[in-house]
């Protein structure tokens, strides 16, 4: 034995791993063993919420085992299929998601979907905790005439196609009839998509971007993008940094109405309220004063259309296609309710010529059988991530049940939002652990991940493990090498079912 | 059992994967409980854990002001009694081969944050020690006192206190994570996220920092939490002025689904 060191053997990487702090309230319950009873913990859901949440679950609490499922094969969620390709330091978090992947407690099954491979009760029967974090995967509409013309999509779509989700990979929008696109909507989402359709192909060749999407902006002959949005410039829900951004960006002419810049008290009074509201003005503001450069070929154009509202979508010559759309002008009203200004018709209309249009209105969440769901809002009636039975005033708490993320608050906030969110759920799990509504010694103990994988093979139903994506991640980072991009996303499901599985 | 499920059954059980587990035979447990017993000696050194002696200083038998830190080199230094860190030197620069070979790959491996670990632990151990050359020991350019550090206090939401010590020129995100203070760092100091953000209890040192940039600001206008001192913890980087700052970690006093709250727009 001597001189050298004779080295425990264990996990030589969980030698150095730094020791998992509890937070307070988890210390205070820890018991004096370590063999705790498993908690067994399924999370539906491989974005921030889902991967947030399995982190808290594994600090929180020992003997916990957490399964993360996902209807794709690769997990992540928007961080993969949202953020746009030339954001890459947002999709740094992936980092932390794939370390709690890593953990032994933690397992991933990818291409598992829920309401087919397995039904809610089933998952109920087989976890202890069933938390659902699977967003919203569809999208508000305005429900006016022509809205099923061919040309118009949601910006969802539209983003899931450049960024190469293997749903839309055969979306196929038509960029080269027209030189106009109208974004509907001012929020962050339809920036990105502005932003997409304004930036210089070279820029964007040295991105993540799908190779389809690169070769159709290519060939893309849009040259105006409207901005559309029924508001004003300070009801507008970007944000600073997006903004700032879409308006520095190279050759593109900024066109804002000075007309629309006009502020009311009330206005005043929001943006003292809101940090946010009062940097995107001034950015606006100065924006407006900007002496715009001679228009040559070059030059692209984003215009800031405010004060209108789309009431129809016109077909053009060839009866299919969408080319032009009818907007009415907007008021503001106060609506004594909420408190928030409204935008109210003020029966002038006008007629804007366009080729394409992207709604970005919002998402929408969709309802799975057995879980109830407010229809008006697009979330699961909650209190605190617990899921109640129905959104009246008399819901009581399904036990075991619980809702983070978009799906628990609305299609809004940002990343980070969701850390926040999954520790209100978390402590909601842990706080009825605590109260011991998961042990239940009367009823038939819960088989966690041995349960799910026979679930599973009695299906027949091929799961994608952590590994598994590890494969496709290798894959498409070398691709990707060649041709000097970060990775090239694989964009089948049949092409990443088969690279889950080599290798 | 087909799981590793407990700390015990590490020693107890190997794991052949696809979830199989094969019982260790019980000379390779005793050698394993052996091995984690003595490794506090085996690191310390020998007779470092002895009770009836004081901890002895290795740099007094070559006192002279200022008291160098004690050298190693392979053999030499282990006979004289330092602890052996050759099988670590060899550790780091196997798993240096093999961070670089995966960087060169491009394939930021999953377990990279873990193996930069045991690099950062080995280099702390050995980092202030300075490396001599096989040559006649020779006195290290690098400065023989550490770097001069500040004190900074970390409040978390319960109120809880930790105060810890910060080398000069490290931000603050990377202190908390050397210390295990629960500060979130999703996009690791790149600017593209609120998660690590910080409220400086006191004006007068919030005063004391520079004024943030636009981009910082546009991060902070998501944060959660956001007060009129907050600053985000990757950007605020310890200076001789910030010695005693108490940093304070936002509360999650607001209740998202019931209260009515306006959700932030994305």
């Amino acid at each position: 034995m001597g001189r050298r060191l004779l080295l425990p053997h264990t996990r030589r990487l969980m030698l150095f791993l730094r020791p998992m702090r509890y937070s307070a309230s988890a210390t205070a319950t820890a018991t004096a063993g370590s063999l705790r009873d498993p908690l067994h913990v399924c999370v539906v859901g491989s974005g921030p919420a889902g991967f947030y949440t399995a982190e808290k679950m594994l600090k929180g609490r020992e003997g916990v085992r957490v399964d993360i499922i996902d209807r794709l094969p690769t997990p992540f969620g928007l961080v993969r299929s949202g953020v746009a390709p030339d954001h890459p330091e947002t999709k740094i978090v992936v980092n932390q998601f794939s370390r709690v992947a890593a953990n032994p407690r933690c397992s991933f099954f990818g291409n598992v979907t829920l309401g087919s491979d397995l039904s809610l009760s089933e998952l109920r029967k087989t976890y202890d905790v069933v938390v659902l974090a699977y967003g919203a995967e569809s999208d508000r509409s305005f429900g006016i005439p022509g809205e099923d013309l061919r040309g118009i999509h949601s910006a969802r779509e539209f983003v899931w196609w450049y960024n190469g989700h293997p749903d839309m990979c055969n979306l196929a929008p038509d960029l080269t009839n027209t030189d106009s696109a109208v974004v509907l909507g001012q929020g962050n989402v339809a920036l990105d998509v502005a932003r997409i359709l304004l930036r210089c192909t070279t820029e964007l060749a040295s991105t993540d971007i799908a190779d389809y999407a690169l070769d159709a902006l290519r060939s893309s002959t849009i040259r105006k993008v409207y901005l559309v949005g029924r508001r004003g410039p300070v009801q507008a829900a970007c944000t600073a940094k997006e903004l700032r951004e879409i308006l520095g960006l190279k050759n593109v002419n900024v066109y804002i109405k000075e007309a629309d810049l006009a502020t009311s008290p009330a206005d005043k009074e929001e943006m003292r309220n809101s940090r946010i509201k009062r940097r995107v003005y001034e950015l606006l503001s100065k924006a407006a004063t900007v002496h715009q450069e001679n228009n040559d070929n070059d030059r692209k154009e984003l215009h800031f259309v405010f004060f209108r509202k789309p009431t129809k979508f016109l077909p053009s010559e060839d009866g299919s296609t969408v080319g032009a759309m009818e907007l009415e002008k907007t008021l503001l009203k106060d609506d004594g309710a909420t408190g928030k200004q409204v935008a109210v018709g003020t029966g002038e209309f006008e007629e804007l010529k366009c080729g394409i249009v992207l709604k970005s209105i919002g998402y929408k969440s969709l309802p799975i059988e057995g879980l109830s769901f407010d229809k008006y809002r697009g979330v699961v009636p909650n209190l605190r991530g617990r899921v109640l039975s129905s959104e009246s005033e008399t819901a009581t708490v399904e036990p075991g049940l619980y809702v983070v993320g978009w799906l628990k608050r609305g299609p809004t906030g940002i990343v980070a939002t969701n850390l926040h969110c999954a520790e209100e759920t978390v402590d909601s799990i842990l706080e009825d652990d605590r109260k011991g509504l998961f042990t239940d010694p009367s009823g038939p103990k819960r088989q966690g991940r041995r349960g799910l994988l026979e679930i599973l093979e009695q299906k027949n139903a091929r799961y994608v493990p952590f590994d598994g994506w590890e494969k496709i991640d290798t894959k498409e980072k070398a691709d990707g090498e060649l041709k000097n991009k970060p990775r090239e996303k694989i964009t089948r499901w049949n092409e990443l079912l088969e690279a889950a599985r080599e290798g | 059992i087909r799981f590793l499920e407990t700390f015990e059954d590490q020693f107890l059980y190997r794991d052949l994967g696809q979830y199989k587990l094969e019982k260790w035979p019980n000379y390779k447990i005793r050698i394993k409980l052996f091995s984690w017993a003595t490794l506090p000696a085996q690191l310390l050194g020998p007779r470092s854990l002895l009770p009836s002696q004081a901890k002895p200083n290795p740099s007094s038998s070559s006192a002279d002001p200022p008291k160098p830190a004690p050298r190693i080199c392979c053999r030499r230094c282990v006979r004289l009694g330092f602890a052996p860190p050759v099988k670590m030197l060899s550790r780091i620069s196997r798993l240096g081969v093999h961070a670089l070979s995966r960087a060169r790959l491009g394939q930021k491996s999953v377990t990279s944050r873990n193996q930069e670990e045991p690099i950062r632990a080995c280099m702390n151990y050995v980092g202030n020690r300075s490396l001599c050359s096989a040559t006649e020991a020779k006195v290290n350019d690098r400065s023989e006192q550490p770097k001069a550090k500040i004190s900074v206090t970390f409040v978390d939401k319960d109120g809880d206190e930790t105060v810890i010590n910060v080398p000069i020129g490290m931000s603050m995100l990377e202190a908390a994570h050397e210390n295990d203070i629960e500060l979130e760092g999703a996009c690791e100091g790149s600017l593209a996220c609120s998660t690590c953000h910080v409220i400086v209890t006191d004006v007068d040192y919030y005063n004391k920092l520079e004024d943030p940039e636009d981009e910082e600001n546009d991060m902070l206008d998501l944060a959660f939490g956001l007060t009129e001192t907050s600053r985000l913890g990757c950007q605020v980087i310890a200076s001789p002025e910030l010695d005693g700052i108490r940093l304070a970690l936002p509360a999650a006093t607001r209740n998202f689904a019931v209260d009515g709250h306006v959700p932030k727009p994305h």
